[in-house]
């Protein structure tokens, strides 16, 4: 394993918190946290700063604002991405994380790093027009372009083994608890 | 020497009628024995394994003490203090060789299948004739349930397989057989101390091997089999599958490629590349064009669910504090560090890689013995 490879990602403090955490489980239990306010119509804003882990609580260095809306051919206002896109965003955004870290393990130095992905949405479910239609994705693609010092077969490792370790294709491929209250 | 029932119980008692063991016979050695029959490159059928650690133990002329279950092991006195069905023993050092397979590893939403189905695990399945009729779950697809569920399916009921990740491997390669190539290639003699992540090499999962031809994924789907994702949840009477089906897929072909490209490797470097026949690459695992997520436990399309996920050792005889937060011995290459006098050996990736199979011992026994007899003073 070579360690000139630079991807900009601390992969030795990743290494050490694992090893911590594996000996103090209870400070690697994360409590993720947004709050939201609908706006008008189909329209919410969520912001997001705060979240509880390793053993406190702990915030982003900036607070974040999501717009989620519907488009206009929903007949809506379109203030912003559909919250279903949002899972695409989510989805990206942790298996591109997981390439690069995992390529910064082996050794990998990255040049670019593309996704496209793709979720087929059948809306008759949601619009309840159809009772055996589901209402979220019926299929997710993901199609990555990776430009690195690597083979063809050390790439296609890299995406595999960021799939293994990603939380966001977790959360889309198995089931959740999900408990909805009102306060 | 100890044993609850008969030498070689847990094979007589804890295996399926049609199992045989996965290591050629030629590899199924114990010191001073190995196999002499006509059949160097056949796998031993249960009842062999059993004649062969018999035979072994009369041989050997090992002190067994048949039919003697311990039921607590404590430290006392600078030593141990072994409580069995026949009294107490008193010893200064011990050794564990009770295994690693002694319970089967079944998850907690087994609790969530409705009483309708009956659940087996593979201590209880003997042969398919005495499965209830109708569909049959296997949930887990490592050595255990690729076997069961191509045995299941050949018996006419439809099967399907709940596949989460597996380590595939080809039966033979280049004309040998793959744990020939395993031992030869010096996987096999990878030290412990030498492994990066041993905790993940001890719990890899037995690769998809039978004692017979090679028995894929795509062997399975292509007889009829039906592959679904890893079995994630059982909710309000539904089974429900992981949709990542394609991921530990190609986890596994990659993973296998590359153990490939290492045989071919070590063959060119070694001059010896034209002893075998040529390289062979497998077609990849195809990926059901729309894998199933749910299964209806309720609508009579299963009977049955064969719980192949795994086994674990049972250690609740033993009352020393050795055992890591998942019930495993901790031991540092069959030492417990933590309690002198103790030992365990037989148990997977424990001195080697090799240790995990049958043949694994004698260098494993050799090593732990000579820390023990250091220990003692002789």
């Amino acid at each position: 394993m070579t360690t000139t490879a630079d991807n900009g990602v601390n992969v030795q403090a990743l290494l050490e918190a694992r090893d911590v955490l594996k000996g103090a489980p209870e400070a690697a239990q994360f409590t993720w946290r947004a709050t939201s306010t609908w706006e008008a119509g189909v329209h919410s804003t969520t912001r997001i700063q705060n979240f509880f882990g390793l053993g406190q609580e702990q915030a982003h260095k900036t607070e974040a604002v999501f717009d989620a809306d519907h488009p206009e051919v929903f007949a809506a206002a379109d203030n912003g991405i559909t919250p279903i896109e949002y899972l695409l965003v989510g989805l990206a955004g942790c298996l591109t994380a997981g390439i690069a870290s995992v390529a910064q393990n082996r050794g990998i130095q990255l040049r670019s790093v593309r996704a496209t992905v793709e979720g087929d949405h059948d809306i008759r479910g949601i619009l309840g027009a159809d009772p055996d239609v589901r209402n979220g994705f019926n299929d997710i693609r993901v199609t990555f372009t990776v430009d690195a010092d690597a083979s063809k077969e050390d790439i296609e490792a890299l995406v595999a083994q960021s799939q293994k370790r990603s939380a966001v294709f977790d959360a889309l491929t198995n089931p959740t608890n999900v408990a909805v209250e009102v306060a | 020497m100890l044993e609850r029932g008969r030498v070689a119980n847990s094979w007589r008692r804890e295996r399926w009628d049609s199992l045989r063991l996965l290591t050629p016979n030629w590899q199924t050695r114990l010191p001073g024995a190995h196999y002499a029959g006509p059949d160097p490159d056949g796998y031993m059928t249960r009842d062999d394994v059993v004649a062969f650690i018999d035979g072994y133990a009369a041989a050997s002329r090992s002190p067994v003490r048949t039919g003697t279950e311990v039921t607590s092991v404590r430290t006392a006195d600078g030593g141990y203090h072994v409580t069995t069905g026949d009294g107490v023993i008193a010893c200064h050092t011990l050794v564990l060789a009770s295994g690693a397979c002694n319970l089967p590893s079944v998850p907690a939403l087994r609790e969530a299948v409705p009483a309708s189905i009956e659940q087996l695990t593979p201590f209880d399945y003997r042969d398919p004739a005495r499965l209830p009729d109708g569909g049959v779950l296997v949930v887990g697809a490592s050595a255990t349930g690729v076997q069961l569920a191509a045995e299941i399916h050949r018996s006419g009921r439809p099967v399907t397989l709940a596949v989460g990740e597996h380590v595939r491997l080809p039966r033979t390669y280049r004309g040998r057989d793959v744990l020939w190539w395993m031992d030869a290639t010096g996987v096999w003699a990878q030290r412990h101390d030498e492994i990066d992540d041993l905790e993940r090499a001890r719990r890899l999962p037995s690769p998809q091997l039978t004692g017979g031809a090679t028995l894929d994924l795509n062997t399975l789907a292509a007889a009829g089999v039906t592959l679904a994702g890893r079995l994630a949840a059982i909710r309000d009477g539904h089974a429900l599958f992981s949709g990542g089906l394609r991921n530990v897929f190609a986890l596994a072909d990659l993973k296998m490629t590359r153990l490939l490209d290492a045989f071919d490797t070590w063959a060119q470097a070694t001059g010896r590349d034209g002893e075998f026949a040529p390289p062979e690459r497998y077609e990849p695992t195809a990926v059901p064009a729309s894998s199933r997520l749910r299964l209806d436990l309720g609508s009579g399309e299963i009977g049955t669910i064969v719980w192949a996920t795994g086994f674990r050792p049972d250690y609740r005889w033993l009352h020393v504090p050795v055992l890591d937060a998942k019930g495993l011995l901790r031991h540092d290459g069959g030492v417990v560090t933590a309690s002198p006098g103790l030992y365990g050996l037989g148990l997977p990736v424990l001195r080697r890689r090799r240790s995990t199979y049958i043949h694994g011992i004698e260098d494993d026994a050799r090593e732990v013995i000579g820390h023990l007899a250091a220990h003692l003073g002789l």
